[in-house]
C-alpha cells in the first residue's frame, strides 16, 4: 500500500472510512465557486430578461421584449432604408438611361453582380458563360433579344415557366414524330452547313428543302432565327445544346424546352433592373 | 445542513434509493416531455401548409435515403444575410408534416428550404445527374442512377399510414387513392383532378424528369420543386412576438 502523500496543511476528512480509506474534505477553489454562483445569477437574470420559460400558452416574453423576428425585420428595414433613395431612382428611371447615370450605373452594377451570383449563377455560371442548355450571357447571341428592355423582360417573366402568364413561350415540335429519319439526317446536315461544313454535303443539299418546309417558319429562310419566338439563330456557329451532328440530331428529333423561372416574385423591381443592367454590360448587350 | 448528513440512510437502503431515484427521474422526464404536449402553441397557424402528396413523400424518402440532409439544410435562419440569399426565414409550421424534420446541421451545399421553383425541372435533372455540368465548382456527387430506378408507388399507401399514425392529417380518401395520385402527379396527361381536389391548387403536376414513367428522379424533383412554396409570403404577416 502506497504511503499517504504528505499534505502541507491539516485538512479535515469527510469522516467516511471504507476499509481504512478516508476521504479529504478539501473545499472547492474560491474562484471556481464564485464563478459558479455568478453563472447561476446570470442564468436567472437571463431568463428574466429574455424569452425563456415555457408556459401553458407560450413562453415568457422577457422584460427586454427581445424577438428574433423583430430583430431581423429591423436589420432588413435598416438596409432597405439606406438604399431606398437609390432603389426608388433605379426603379423609376428609363431602362435605357440607367447606364448613362454614373451613380446609378455603379450601384446597379454592384447590386446586379450580387443578385446574379445569388440567383442566376447556378444555371448561367458564376462567370455568366452558361452551360449546355443554359445560355451564355457574354456573347452577342440572344434568344429573346439583347437590348436592356428585352433582357429586363426575360428576367422578370422568365421563359416557358408555369408561374407567370407573361413568360416567353414557344415550343419546337419533336420532329422525330413528323419526319423520316433520312429527312432528319438531311436537315441536320443542312443546318450544320449554315455555319460551317456539313458532314455530308449531298445530304445537306437535300436538307434545304426539308428546312424550308419545316423549320424556316420560325428559324427564317436563312436560318438566322426569330427573337420574337425565341427561335435560335442557326447560322452563327453558337450552339446552346452543342453543334456536333449527334446533338443537333437529338435536338431536331426530340426538341428542347428550356425553362427559366420568373424573377419578378422573388426579386424587387430594383433588383431585376440591377441584374438586367449587369447582364447587359457583360459584353453582348445591344 | 443536518438533512444532507442523513444521505447515508438512503445509500444503505436499496428500496428507498430506488424510490427517490425514480422521483428524480420523473421530475427530469416531466420537464423534458411535458412541453411536447403543448407544441401546438409553438407552431403558429399558417395558410397553405398541406401534407406532402404521395409523389413528394416518395421524393422525400429518396432525399433521406441518399443523405441529402448531411450537406444541405432546410432551415433559413432569421438573419438578414440568410433571408436575402434564400428567401423568407423558415417557419415552424413549414416542417410540421416532416417526420423527421430535415433542418440539417451543416451546409456543404446551400440551404434547400426554398429551392422550389428557383430552377427549372431540367436543371434539377441535369444537376442531379452531373452537378459539375452546370456548377463546375460544385463538390456534390452524381445521382444519375435515380433516373433508372422506376417507382410504382406500391407501398406509398403504407408509408402514408405510418405518417398518419404520427400525426400527419392524411384522410382515408388520400390513403385510398395514394397510388393513383402518386402516378398522376408525374403524368400531365392523366386525370389528376382528384389529386388537386385532395391536396389543393399548390400541387404541381408535370413530367418532372421528361422521361416516360415514374422514376426516383421524378419523385425527388417533385419534392424539391415543392420545398418552401406552400406558404404565400405575400399574405403572411409574421407575429413579431415569436
Amino acid at each position: 500500500m502506497a504511503k499517504k502523500p504528505e499534505t502541507k496543511q491539516e485538512v479535515s476528512t469527510t469522516g467516511h472510512s471504507w476499509d481504512g480509506i478516508e476521504e479529504y474534505n478539501n473545499p472547492l477553489p474560491r474562484w471556481w465557486l464564485w464563478t459558479l454562483y455568478l453563472c447561476i445569477i446570470w442564468g436567472i437574470g437571463y431568463t428574466i430578461a429574455y424569452p425563456a420559460w415555457p408556459m401553458i400558452n407560450g413562453a415568457t416574453k422577457g422584460v427586454l421584449g427581445y424577438s428574433t423576428r423583430a430583430e431581423v425585420a429591423a436589420d432588413i428595414a435598416a438596409v432597405e432604408a439606406q438604399n431606398e433613395a437609390i432603389n426608388t431612382k433605379l426603379a423609376g428611371t428609363e431602362l435605357t438611361e440607367i447606364s448613362a447615370d454614373p451613380e446609378l450605373n455603379g450601384y446597379a452594377q454592384s447590386a446586379g453582380a450580387a443578385v446574379f451570383k445569388t440567383w442566376c449563377a447556378q444555371c448561367h455560371g458564376s462567370g455568366a458563360a452558361g452551360a449546355k442548355g443554359y445560355p451564355n450571357l457574354l456573347d452577342n447571341d440572344w434568344l429573346w433579344g439583347g437590348d436592356i428592355e428585352a433582357i429586363h423582360t426575360t428576367i422578370s417573366h422568365g421563359v416557358r415557366n408555369e408561374t407567370d402568364d407573361d413568360a416567353h413561350y414557344s415550343e419546337m415540335p419533336a420532329f422525330g414524330e413528323m419526319l423520316e429519319n433520312e429527312e432528319i439526317d438531311q436537315v441536320v446536315n443542312y443546318v450544320l452547313s449554315l455555319s460551317g461544313d456539313a458532314p455530308d454535303a449531298a445530304l445537306a443539299e437535300a436538307g434545304a428543302v426539308v428546312f424550308e418546309d419545316n423549320c424556316a417558319v420560325c428559324h427564317m429562310e436563312d436560318g438566322t432565327g426569330d427573337r420574337s419566338q425565341g427561335a435560335p439563330n442557326l447560322a452563327d456557329a453558337i450552339w446552346l445544346y452543342g453543334g456536333d451532328f449527334d446533338t443537333v440530331k437529338e435536338t431536331v428529333t426530340y426538341s428542347r424546352f428550356g425553362v427559366m423561372p420568373n424573377w419578378n416574385e422573388r426579386l424587387t423591381e430594383a433588383q431585376v433592373r440591377a441584374v438586367a443592367t449587369y447582364v447587359h454590360s457583360l459584353g453582348g448587350g445591344e | 445542513m443536518a438533512i444532507l448528513d442523513k444521505h447515508g440512510v438512503i445509500e444503505k437502503n436499496v428500496t428507498l434509493l430506488s424510490v427517490f431515484a425514480f422521483l428524480v427521474v420523473t421530475i427530469g422526464g416531466l420537464v423534458e416531455i411535458a412541453p411536447l404536449f403543448w407544441l401546438e402553441n409553438t407552431i403558429e397557424d399558417v395558410d397553405g401548409m398541406r401534407p406532402y402528396t404521395p409523389l413528394e413523400l416518395a421524393g422525400r424518402d429518396v432525399y433521406i435515403r441518399e443523405g441529402c440532409y448531411v450537406c444541405h439544410s432546410q432551415m433559413i435562419r432569421p438573419m438578414r444575410d440568410e433571408v436575402e440569399r434564400y428567401g423568407h426565414y423558415s417557419l415552424a409550421a413549414e416542417s410540421q408534416y416532416d417526420h423527421p424534420f430535415q433542418w440539417g446541421s451543416k451546409r456543404t451545399g446551400p440551404d434547400l428550404a426554398r429551392v422550389g421553383g428557383r430552377y427549372s425541372d431540367e436543371w434539377h435533372v441535369d444537376h442531379l445527374a452531373d452537378p459539375q455540368s452546370v456548377v463546375p465548382e460544385s463538390v456534390m456527387p452524381k445521382y444519375g442512377f435515380l433516373s433508372h430506378r422506376s417507382l410504382e408507388g406500391t407501398y406509398i399507401e403504407d408509408n402514408m399510414k405510418v405518417h398518419a399514425v404520427v400525426g400527419v392529417p392524411y384522410t382515408d380518401e388520400m390513403m385510398e387513392n395514394a397510388q393513383a395520385d402518386f402516378l398522376a402527379q408525374a403524368d400531365p396527361d392523366s386525370d389528376y383532378d382528384g389529386l388537386i381536389e385532395r391536396y389543393g391548387e399548390s400541387v404541381q403536376v408535370r413530367n418532372f424528369d421528361g422521361e416516360a414513367g415514374v422514376s426516383e428522379m421524378d419523385a425527388l424533383v417533385a419534392y424539391l420543386q415543392m420545398l418552401g412554396t406552400l406558404v404565400d409570403f405575400s399574405t403572411f404577416t409574421p407575429d413579431a412576438s415569436r
